[in-house]
């Protein structure tokens, strides 16, 4: 069901823990729905110095996270705001179709982070988070049930 | 494969060696339809016969009250479906419980879309129904009660007798799926009053895809599988002649030693449950070992999501199965969990433990040790972790 890829970022998480001197922080998802991933950056002159994550899920959210991280690291701001879910399951070389909410999670504590960071810089939340792409998170429609 | 330690028998069981020397034979020389005149034909016969009286030995039932069939789910919507046609014209009300396997529920949901009413009784933190209810449910349209003798998940075994004689004093017709419980915890249908039951061989070391169902003598339903007269024209199909004398073998083989099993396996459970409290805490136990079936264990752990914890566990070597939503196939954790009360976010962190007769002291040991690295590990990558040791959430 997962491949080599996701078993790897799963067992070996890259950038697993939390980073004391962040300055944006991200977290999106829910206890209720099993997802939460939460991002730390540590961003210099517009480019990400470094990353880190922590998350409660599954293999494919704690895969997700990790690749992401590695994903990010290194680039200027508006270059992790493109970075998009398809990106994250192209580094996993794939994820089965129920998980891919997962690397949408990503994509979006990404952005929620990069949001923050514009926060912090003194920008009001409603424009930082329009600027950055963050809406309601997937998670809240994962959980309106049928 | 030999570093395997094997914590799932509550999915499927190792057949044992003396089940396949029983099945060989079956598999080679005498490969002859059960319904032929010739030699080998009988052959076969006489082995699916020997077969049945065993299967009817083992429930005390008699051995013509006894239909093979092609495993548990076939049994439970054979049964269901089968009192649901024939009784139709009695009425359309159908009582089982909240907890039941799939083959249950998803066969009673059908049969909603067909026309019939359907209860589905609450359990109680246990796991155990609630018998008021049942008796209130219970009206002159209620055609079958269908209540699992043992879960799949947390082990609880149903005050059954209790049920069953509820059941014959209002005239309903019982059916439980007895799938976990065979070979596990001892049943005699005719003290417990059961009408119907269902149960599999891949559940007590026997083959996979090959069950039978009891059908209480005088009690006549649909068939499901049309066709052959095999089974006494109650389930068509040629005999799966090698898999129904490997389920003769298993079941004989069970049953012949379930209480001197049951401690040993209890033993070792509870052993199992003592220690994981010890050693790991904020869990929780969703399994209460006062009426549970001896091998399950189930637990939550807190703050960590179960399909992670299985991979983790797999890495080690161990087979286990976990309730979570990621293992469960849809949004939500297991069913079974939820109707016994665990908050969905500790659902999520489920893990089940069904031991078995190969498992030893030093498998448990070494499960506690990897568990309480793995859940210890899972909990340091957790936010949710990390806001309870702040104090700014707590499940
Ligand atoms: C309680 C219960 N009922 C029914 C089944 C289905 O049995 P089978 O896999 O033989 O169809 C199972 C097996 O998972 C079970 O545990």
């Amino acid at each position: 069901m997962y491949t080599e890829k996701v078993i790897d970022h799963f067992t070996n998480p890259r950038n697993v823990g939390e980073l004391a001197d962040a300055n944006a922080v991200g977290q999106v998802g829910n206890p209720v729905c099993g997802d939460i991933m939460k991002m730390y950056l540590k961003i210099e002159d517009g480019i990400i110095k470094d990353a880190k994550f922590k998350t409660f899920g599954c293999c494919a959210a704690i895969a997700t996270s990790s690749v992401s991280t590695e994903l990010i690291k290194g680039r200027t701001i508006d270059d992790a705001l493109k970075l998009t879910n398809k990106e994250v399951i192209d580094e996993l070389g794939g994820l089965p179709p129920q998980k891919i909410h997962c690397s949408v999670l990503a994509e979006e504590a990404i952005k929620k982070a990069l949001s923050d960071y514009y926060i912090r810089q003194g920008m009001s939340e409603e424009e930082a988070d329009k600027l950055c792409g963050v809406t309601e998170t997937s998670c809240d429609h994962c959980h309106a049930k049928e | 494969m030999s570093d395997i330690k094997y914590f799932d028998h509550a999915a499927t069981t190792k057949m044992s060696k003396e089940v396949l020397d029983a099945m060989m034979p079956y598999l080679t020389d005498y490969y002859g339809n059960a319904s032929s005149v010739y030699s080998i034909g009988r052959k076969s016969r006489e082995a699916v016969e020997a077969a049945r009286e065993k299967v009817a030995a083992a429930i005390s039932a008699k051995a013509k009250e006894i239909y093979f069939t092609a495993g548990g789910s076939e049994s439970d919507n054979t049964i269901i479906k089968g009192v649901a046609k024939a009784k139709k014209s009695k009425g359309n009300h159908i009582i089982t419980s909240k907890i039941e396997h799939p083959a249950v529920l998803e066969t009673c949901k059908q049969l909603e879309k067909e026309g019939f009413e359907v209860t589905y009784l609450d359990v109680d933190s246990r796991g155990v129904v609630d018998l008021e209810q049942l008796k209130a449910s219970i009206k002159p349209e209620t055609i079958l009660i269908s209540i699992m003798f043992a879960n799949n998940e947390i082990g609880t075994i149903q005050p059954i007798k209790e049920i069953g004689a509820i059941a014959k004093e209002n005239h309903v017709l019982f059916h439980t799926d007895a799938v976990q419980a065979v070979g596990n915890t001892p049943i005699d249908v005719k003290e417990m009053n059961i009408d119907f039951l269902s149960m599999s061989a891949h559940k007590f070391y026997g083959p996979k895809g090959v069950g039978a169902m009891y059908i209480r003598t005088g009690v006549v339903i649909d068939k499901l599988i049309a066709g052959g007269h095999q089974e006494r024209s109650k389930r068509a199909g040629t005999e799966n002649v090698p898999g129904i004398v490997g389920m003769g073998k298993a079941i004989e083989t069970a049953c012949s030693s379930i209480e001197k099993n049951a401690a040993y396996l209890s033993g070792l459970r509870n052993y199992f449950m003592d220690e994981v409290g010890k050693r790991i805490p904020h869990i929780r136990k969703n399994s209460n070992t006062d009426c549970c079936l001896p091998g399950t264990a189930n637990i939550s752990f807190k703050y960590i999501e179960g399909e992670s914890l299985l991979f983790m566990l797999d890495a080690k070597g161990i087979c286990a199965s976990s309730g979570s939503a990621c293992t469960s196939g849809s949004l939500d954790p297991s069913h079974v969990l939820l109707a016994i009360g665990v908050p969905v976010e500790v659902a999520h962190g489920s893990l089940r433990i069904s031991i078995g007769l190969e498992n030893t002291k030093e498998d448990i040991d070494y499960l506690l040790d990897c568990l309480s690295e793995i859940v210890e590990r899972l909990r340091s990558m957790s936010p949710l972790y990390e806001d309870f040791l702040n104090g700014k959430y707590k499940l």
